[in-house]
């Protein structure tokens, strides 16, 4: 099993309600945010085009954050999903220096927070709070693994992209195109 | 075409705008770490070689700066962990991917043993010096028989440290400043010759002076070499690589780079170093103090402009 996420980037209209949404989710601290939303502007009006993105931690396959954690604090879990044991995390900020897509952050507790595709809802079976609640339903969530899976048909007849692929991370946020 | 990028609503505290989780306790560690590592290299070189009594400060009276280093070394280190009641997690595994984990453990063997090396020349260097313990004493005479051995592991996990001070940084895939197998070499012949820089300065040995200050005219050639390495390759890689590269070459680190570290750390002293073997008379605290405040300009300006370098998609 593989967890991964599809976002469509021409249905997205930038509303972030998936942030907020996660941070009421999460309990994120004010300030503080778990998924964003990016808005890439190409050329200038009237030849213009912009992409939306809300993106997020990419539960990297080949995570950096995980290989330089000194303690073992950030790790793999079943199904991809990268995360953070906070009594072991220590606070060195290796892994976020080793994030190519910066979506770690230092709680104002000490420890390092990030995403987690909201595990504990995975395991009531739900999907993740950002997931749920956007209005445009641009999100797909699912086993990759699985051909009939929300993500695995989302991904069928569209193209797509993963950021910075260049790092090496194989990433598992898909942005449909 | 013009490309804008925009991430709203999010402005994290020490990621946004710029990424900048480590502050100035990371490049003084850095520093110190290299400068133990290099004093520690030749004093276990010089022993091995038995000049034990030519070098003598070199081997007895440098590494007495070793622990301080160390000890100071490891409080920033410290002060810079965001959790720090949990510092102890560090020692409750090993992790071979993990340059940090590497390093923690390095720093937990060589720590004590320069403290060890030190104390047995205490009583050489304090006549009147006593161990009160006769449990104490036997300790530190049967580690004054095994001198030899120490001196080899010593020199062995100094060239550790002194990587691991660069491979620290250029383990970082996603700081492409950083992000450069030369980072590691570079950190260790930098820290070797802040090590001689603060061993010259120390020695009143005119002879031994003149051995140190041979070796280090040698590194700062090495060093040069490997600071237009980095940049070769930089120019000659990614893009993001090229401009992690432009940050010095006409960027806002250009100045403190050029100026600071490569003119008055490196090229300066060296030149000042070749008079003095030509016989021309330089107070020895010039050069010294310009290797080592180039030492630790350079990793201050590697941390600071590596955060800001990053890939953007």
């Amino acid at each position: 099993m593989r967890y991964a996420m599809a976002i469509d980037t021409k249905k997205c209209v930038g509303c972030s309600d998936c942030v907020v949404a996660c941070q009421t989710e999460n309990n994120v601290p004010h300030g503080y945010c778990r998924d964003w939303i990016v808005e890439n502007v190409n050329g200038s009006y009237p030849n213009v085009e912009i992409e939306l993105r809300s993106e997020r931690c990419n539960h990297c396959e080949n995570a950096p954050c995980v290989r330089c954690c000194p303690t073992g604090a950030s790790h793999i879990v079943e199904g991809g999903i990268v995360m953070v044991t906070h009594n072991e995390c220590i606070g060195c900020g290796a892994c976020i220096q080793s994030c190519p897509y910066d979506a770690r952050y230092s709680h104002p507790e000490g420890y390092v927070d990030k995403c987690t595709f909201c595990q504990h809802r995975l395991q009531k079976g739900q999907n993740p709070a950002c997931v749920d609640v956007c209005p445009t339903k641009c999100l797909y969530f699912g086993d990759i693994e699985d051909p009939y899976s929300d993500v695995s048909l989302a991904l069928k007849n569209r193209t797509w992209k993963v950021l910075a692929p260049e790092a090496g991370t194989k990433p598992q946020l898909y942005f449909l195109t | 075409m013009k490309e804008e990028l925009f991430i709203s609503g999010r402005d994290i505290p020490n990621i946004d705008p710029f990424l900048n989780i480590w502050h100035w306790q990371i490049p003084i560690y850095l520093f110190l770490g290299g400068l133990a590592a290099g004093i520690l290299f030749f004093a276990g070189l010089f022993y091995v070689l038995g000049k034990e009594k030519e070098m003598a400060t070199t081997v007895k009276w440098a590494p007495f700066v070793v622990p301080i280093a160390l000890v100071l070394g490891l409080i920033a280190l410290f002060l810079d962990l965001k959790h720090q009641l949990f510092f102890w997690r560090l020692y409750t595994t090993i992790r071979m991917e993990s340059p940090m984990s590497w390093g923690a453990w390095t720093l937990m063997v060589i720590t004590p043993l320069s403290m060890i090396w030190v104390a047995t020349y205490l009583k050489e260097a304090f006549p009147k010096w006593s161990w009160r313990f006769n449990f104490i004493e036997q300790i530190i005479d049967f580690f004054t028989k095994k001198r030899k051995e120490m001196a080899w592991v010593m020199m062995l996990l100094a060239i550790i440290l002194g990587v691991y001070t660069g491979i620290l940084l250029s383990a970082f895939n996603a700081r492409p400043l950083w992000n450069t197998s030369i980072l590691g070499p570079l950190f260790l012949v930098s820290g070797l010759s802040t090590g001689l820089a603060a061993i010259i300065w120390m020695s009143k040995s005119k002879i031994e002076r003149r051995i140190l200050s041979r070796i280090d005219i040698l590194l700062i050639a090495v060093e040069l070499f490997l600071i237009v390495h980095l940049f070769m390759g930089f120019l000659a890689a990614s893009t993001v690589q090229i401009e992690a590269a432009e940050l010095f070459l006409g960027g806002q680190f250009t100045v403190t780079f050029w100026v600071f570290v490569v003119i008055l750390g490196l090229i300066f002293p060296a030149v000042l170093e070749i008079l003095e073997l030509n016989g021309y008379h330089i107070p020895v605290w010039i050069p010294a103090f310009l290797i080592l405040f180039g030492g630790l300009v350079f990793r201050f300006v590697m941390v600071e402009a590596g955060q800001i370098t990053r890939y953007l998609y």
